[in-house]
């Protein structure tokens, strides 16, 4: 019986569908007649048959009306009113879904329309563009094909004058298809400047928006074009202006928020001020509103990342944003989507706030990381919010990487503050899920992670030990074999923070674990940061005396060797004068010492450092002397004797009048143990 | 200590130690605020202008126009507070209060009382005890105050940037003053109540609030059923045509949206030639006709009567009245020459009145469009009175006087200059006025070459069109007029309203120039409107019509409402102005 009834339906399916196609196919035939003027009428009937019906689209797709259509826009034998009813049709066919868009494009659709706009009639061309609009603007089409005939740009931009529908279509199209710097300086080369900026003030407001959607996506990172537009004139007033009167709070949010992009991305290309009146009293608190709950979610996600942005690299923008409107506590809303009311009430705006709540988390995170980058008090503010820490460390377990990325972020700015590091992020134990974040995750996370980790492993963190406990140094010794610079440096940072002060077991487990060879790789790093960071580890695993010795008596040749390596080596101040303090810090061992002092190489090199013209130099290479000749170990008499041989006295007798005080006072207090 | 003025909201900001210049521009000022406060009725509640500096403590000095406020005190009184103060942070406060509040303590320590205090930027709502609000402030910043009455909220600004609402403060803000209270001593504070633009860009924030209010009312939910409200507009306006005897379009509107007019066409007729005679300064005939068309209406309406009789003398002072133009020879009575017989003369002519500088000679010549001006023709335009707003319908007197009607050489430019002489003719002002619905005092003599219409009629206006006996026949009416006054009091009792009225006309010949005196205005056909709709309403209620259309009604209605809001308080009246819906 079961099976009588599938059959059944599938019998009532099959004829509904051979019913369907009966007609659509009476549509593709028409298309073929031999009469143009019925060909015209089937195609009219054809487009009063499509509209707003996506399955008759879907049929007369696959009956292969798409390509016959093509042939008569293309064919000049064709009258004007059949091409432009062919793309109108086509145009219609394209509202549909994705999977008509594709079948469009891999119909060749877009030269065919791009062809097209060579027509002088207006209204055919108006036609192409709409339809090119609607391709365009779907995702699945590659914008590439925009740019592959050259031609093309220089003509969309010369139709711009003709109609305000063209200059619609046109700067939609073109908002749509910049994505890369690439886009930006064709479009740039174009003209697109000069020709799209008169459009800010056309009388339709959505040629107006468009334009102006152009003018975003043209000056993000892009030095050249923001450089260029602070300078345009738009009927006597300055671009700037013209932006700041498209914020004004009676305009429709779109284009304040659109407006305050191009301001913020003008502004973080360096063409404006951060301290623009501008910025500071329209721009912001224009994206600060747009943050606020009477907006759609989908614009406070993008004040808020917007907002971000803007402010990132200036600390008083920080301060400003973090006071106005109660930004701080506005964001916690952020995190209470979907909210319970709509899980009740509506299952439509459940599904809404569903779809935006990731949106919304991470463009909170974002926010918070950026507006606690600086200011210790806007931090603690942050962290003082309700739930704070709790959602930061949910979010760092999220699905979403986008919203697992942002925490992090979030997580690595709140980390700069000693404060935060020593009470919040102990309580909340964050080193956790920042741990198994760290264990999988894609190279952007880890370096967030990463850093984040360094800074709770400074010594003065509570958080230090649990870490240590938890297995931390293999991953951060894999880390230092990373491709990625970024990672390698926060792998050795982190080792080097960890090794500050640290008891002998911890420094043994380091090198044991990271080894002599990749230690020894990581100082030969084409990245000078690695190699600091290096020189720091190695820095801080020397330091107290028997540790010194221990690490010297396994492993003295090879610093020994890398040490030389380096101080002969073309390098800068900082990392010549790190390794100078490596050997001080060799000199100070007990049995370590001997490494330098039969080492007459060595001894001329600290010789020659002395004499250097950098006082950070001198002092280091000073200090190194001043370990070696300390009275009070065995042996003292013996190296005060050699280095006095060497000439190192009268060198350091030199040094006690040197105009730098710190110098010369090291300097005299190694004298001291000659005349002890 | 607090700004003078009255609780509607307001908008202050304050510099802390500024050195702005104090030179007031008044009218700057006063434009500004007038700006910022569309609905305020400054004779009903005036705007904080500067601080008071009558409610204030001693220990505060006032300087600087009462814009600036310094604290005089040797020693900060609040030694808890002191300490605080001498290591960090200036001790101010600045908030609102109501009248009455203890003047010694900082604004949101007491009851009514609000304020944001500067050394730890919380909030003091009527207690001791604050909460966070903002950031601190101190020496240089420019703090602001805003109360929204549309949403009852108040946010502060500091430096341009608004804090955000303060929640603690979100209630009623009734009578409340913009209060500012310092302790430290040397502080000083300058205030800006809008003398110059605000810091914070207080203007966007209203164009915010003005389209959300406007897409408001644009959105208000209108009937739910289809075509209920429209059906309801176009009985307004059909009622409105029909109440002015608009009638032609009222006949035709009504027809177009199948509606049913609930008066005869031929009474709309009447009222609509008694409104036309009105308006055209012929009160004589306008009484007349209404006694002959409504009996018994002006006698049960004995204040109505008058008020049309003195408006009737003032007609014969300005020359219009039918009475005193046309007379000297004739019957003085140029009611009873209409409608009846169509003697030339005694249509109602403005081309007469327009030509109103009447020779004393020419008495015996009382035909219209006789003037002293060759260039014009004698032939008798008269007959188009042409009340303005008649539009194509004929006027209603033409109908009757069907014999001067076929003398008229009548062109249709003719008849837009008669218009205009109509308009620069006797009066020149009043009529100008009467026909822009304005009191345009036009008197450049430019305007009248340019009607080529005789320059002298425009300075040589003189009494009751400068005929002796037109004098002599106002006095006489003046008198009865005068006697009717005395035996309405004994009938009535005294009514001040009608004494008043008869003064202010009487006055009139106290002037040699009556037109420029100050009782001038009277003379202006702009006032001949109000006498006219009087009488119309009269006449509607007689038949049992409302004396005001639906749509005047809810206009009158809307503005009304909107005033009360204004009282009260209520905020979005502010951009809500009926004027902005009638074009």
């Amino acid at each position: 019986l079961t099976y009588c009834l599938l059959f059944e339906d599938v019998s009532v399916i099959i004829v509904l569908m051979q019913e369907v196609t009966a007609t659509s196919r009476h549509y593709v035939d028409r298309l073929f007649d031999p009469d143009p003027q019925k060909v015209l009428q089937g195609v009219i009937d054809m487009k009063n048959a499509v509209i707003g019906n996506n399955k008759q689209k879907a049929n007369l797709i696959v009956l292969g009306a798409v390509p016959r259509l093509l042939y008569l826009l293309q064919q000049s034998s064709s009258s004007l009113e059949l091409r432009t009813e062919c793309s109108v049709v086509l145009g219609s066919l394209a509202m549909g879904t994705e999977n008509n868009i594709k079948s469009l494009v891999d119909c060749h659709i877009i030269p065919a329309l791009l062809q097209g706009l060579l027509c002088p009639d207006l209204i055919f061309i108006e036609a192409c563009l709409r339809c090119l609009r609607t391709v365009f603007i779907s995702p699945v089409t590659p914008v590439q094909l925009l740019y592959t005939d050259s031609t093309v740009i220089p003509h969309l931009m010369s139709l711009l004058s003709r109609s305000q529908r063209t200059q619609e279509y046109i700067t939609q199209i073109f908002s749509h298809c910049c994505k890369t710097p690439e886009h930006q300086t064709v479009l740039f080369n174009h003209g697109a400047i000069q020709n799209i900026a008169p459009l800010l003030i056309s009388p339709s407001y959505k040629v107006r928006m468009q334009a102006l959607k152009c003018f975003s996506v043209l000056a993000y990172e892009n030095t050249q074009v923001s450089m260029t537009l602070v300078n345009v004139l738009v009927d006597g007033e300055l671009l700037s202006q013209v932006f700041v009167r498209m914020m004004q709070r009676d305009q429709p949010i779109e284009m304040q928020l659109t407006a305050a992009k191009c301001l913020t991305y003008m502004c973080r290309a360096g063409a404006i001020r951060t301290d623009d009146s501008c910025v500071v009293l329209k721009t912001l608190p224009c994206l600060v509103r747009m943050c606020s709950k009477e907006h759609l979610l989908e614009e406070r996600v993008e004040g808020a990342e917007t907002l971000a942005y803007l402010m990132e690299p200036d600390v008083e923008l920080q301060r400003i944003a973090s006071t106005t409107d109660h930004l701080v506590a506005m964001l916690a809303d952020y995190f209470k989507y979907p909210s319970s009311v709509s899980a009740i009430t509506d299952i439509k705006r459940l599904d809404h706030d569903l779809k935006h709540a990731h949106e919304l988390r991470q463009a909170a995170f974002k926010l918070y990381a950026s507006l606690g980058s600086n200011d210790e008090d806007i931090r603690k503010k942050i962290t003082e919010t309700e739930n704070m820490m709790d959602r930061i460390v949910s979010g760092l377990s999220e699905s979403s990487i986008k919203v697992r990325l942002a925490a992090v972020r979030c997580l690595h700015s709140l980390s700069r503050s000693v404060q935060q590091l020593r009470t919040s992020f102990h309580d909340h134990a964050v080193w956790k899920p920042l741990m198994k974040l760290l264990q999988n995750a894609p190279d952007e996370v880890l370096v967030m992670a990463s850093s984040t980790l360094c800074n709770l492993l400074l010594e003065f963190s509570p958080s230090k030990e649990p870490i240590l406990e938890s297995g931390v140094i293999e991953l951060l010794c894999s880390l230092t074999q990373s491709d990625s610079p970024a990672l390698r440096v926060n792998g050795i940072w982190a080792l080097m923070n960890m090794a500050f002060q640290a008891d002998q077991k911890v420094k043994g487990e380091i090198v044991r674990c990271l080894g002599t060879e990749q230690l020894f790789r990581l100082l030969s790093d084409p990245d000078t940061n690695v190699l600091m960071k290096t020189l720091g580890l190695l820095r801080n695993l020397l330091s107290t005396r028997p540790h010194i010795d221990q690490i010297m008596s396994s492993h003295g040749k090879q610093i020994m060797q890398a040490v030389t390596l380096i101080l002969e080596a073309e390098h800068s101040i900082e990392v010549k004068e790190q390794t100078l303090c490596i050997l001080a810090n060799i000199a100070d061992g007990n049995t370590a010492k001997e490494l330098i002092m039969t080492n007459d190489d060595m001894l001329q090199k600290i010789k020659y450092y002395m004499g250097h013209s950098n006082v950070k130099l001198q002092l280091a290479a000073t200090f190194c002397i001043s370990n070696l000749i300390w009275n009070e170990e065995d042996g003292s008499q013996e190296r005060q004797d050699k280095l006095r041989e060497m000439g190192f006295v009268d060198i350091l007798h030199k040094l006690t009048q040197a105009s730098d005080p710190n110098l010369s006072d090291r300097a005299k207090t190694a004298m001291q143990q000659y005349l002890a | 200590m607090s700004g003078q003025s009255s609780g509607c909201g307001f908008l202050m900001s304050v510099v802390v130690h500024g050195d702005s210049v104090l030179n007031e521009q008044e009218k700057e000022l006063n434009q500004r605020l007038r700006r910022l406060y569309p609905a305020v009725n400054e004779n009903e509640t005036p705007l904080p202008r500067s601080w008071s500096p009558k409610d204030k403590f001693s220990y505060i000095g006032l300087s600087q126009n009462n814009l600036r406020v310094h604290y005089k005190g040797m020693t900060p009184r609040h030694t808890q507070a002191a300490s605080r103060v001498l290591l960090l942070h200036r001790y101010m406060g600045i908030g609102l209060s109501a009248q009455g509040v203890n003047m010694n303590r900082l604004p949101g320590w007491d009851k009514h009382s609000y304020g944001y205090h500067g050394d730890d930027g919380h909030s003091f709502c009527s207690s001791g005890t604050g909460q966070p609000y903002g950031p601190t402030f101190t020496t240089g910043d420019v703090i602001g105050c805003c109360v929204n009455l549309i949403n009852n909220t108040c946010f502060y600004t500091k430096n341009g940037h608004s804090l955000g609402n303060d929640l603690r403060q979100q209630s009623q803000y009734p009578n409340l003053y913009p209060t500012v209270g310092l302790q430290t001593p040397g502080e000083v504070v300058d205030a800006n109540f809008g003398q110059h633009p605000f810091v914070f860009d207080i203007e966007d924030y209203m164009r915010e609030w003005r389209t959300k209010i406007q897409a408001q009312i644009d959105r208000f939910p209108i009937g739910e059923r289809e075509g209920e409200w429209q059906s309801m507009i176009q009985k307004m306006v059909a009622s409105y045509l029909v109440h002015h005897s608009y009638c032609a379009t009222a006949e035709a509107f009504a027809k177009s949206t199948d509606q049913a007019v609930h008066e005869e066409l031929a009474s709309i007729k009447n009222r609509q030639k008694i409104q036309k005679l009105v308006l055209s300064g012929r009160m004589g005939e306008a009484i007349e006709t209404t006694q002959q068309l409504y009996p018994n209406l002006l006698e049960r309406n004995p204040d109505l009567l008058f008020m049309l009789k003195v408006r009737q003398f003032i007609e014969m002072v300005n020359g219009t009245d039918s009475e005193v133009r046309c007379l000297g020879g004739r019957s003085p009575k140029s009611q009873d020459s209409y409608p009846g017989s169509p003697r030339p003369f005694s249509s109602p002519s403005h081309k007469a009145s327009s030509s109103q500088p009447y020779l004393p000679g020419f008495d015996s010549n009382c035909c219209n469009g006789v003037t002293s001006n060759k260039s014009h023709s004698s032939s008798p335009h008269s007959h188009k009175p042409c009340p303005p707003g008649s539009g194509s319908t004929l006027p209603a007197s033409d109908i009757s006087l069907n014999g001067s009607r076929s003398q008229q050489p009548i062109s249709s430019s003719d008849v837009d200059m008669e218009v205009d002489h109509f308009t620069n003719g006797v009066t020149e002002s009043s009529s100008n006025g009467f026909l822009n619905g304005s009191s345009k005092h036009a008197t450049e003599p430019d305007d009248c070459d340019a009607d080529m219409e005789v320059e002298s009629a425009q300075s040589k206006r003189q009494l009751c069109g400068g005929s002796q006996a037109a004098i002599e026949r106002m006095i006489h009416f003046g008198r009865e007029l005068q006697s009717m006054s005395e035996h309405l009091r004994r009938e009535c009792g005294k009514n001040s309203a009608n004494k008043k009225m008869l003064k202010d006309a009487f006055s009139l010949l106290a002037y040699s120039d009556p037109w420029n005196s100050p009782v001038g205005y009277q003379l202006d056909a702009i006032q001949r409107e109000p006498v006219c709709s009087t009488l119309n309403s009269a006449i509607l209620e007689t038949h049992n019509l409302p004396k005001q259309p639906p749509l005047a009604q809810a206009v009158g209605q809307a503005a009304q409402c909107l005033a009360i809001m204004a009282r009260t308080g209520s905020g979005s009246c502010a951009f809500a102005s009926v004027d902005d819906y009638l074009h």
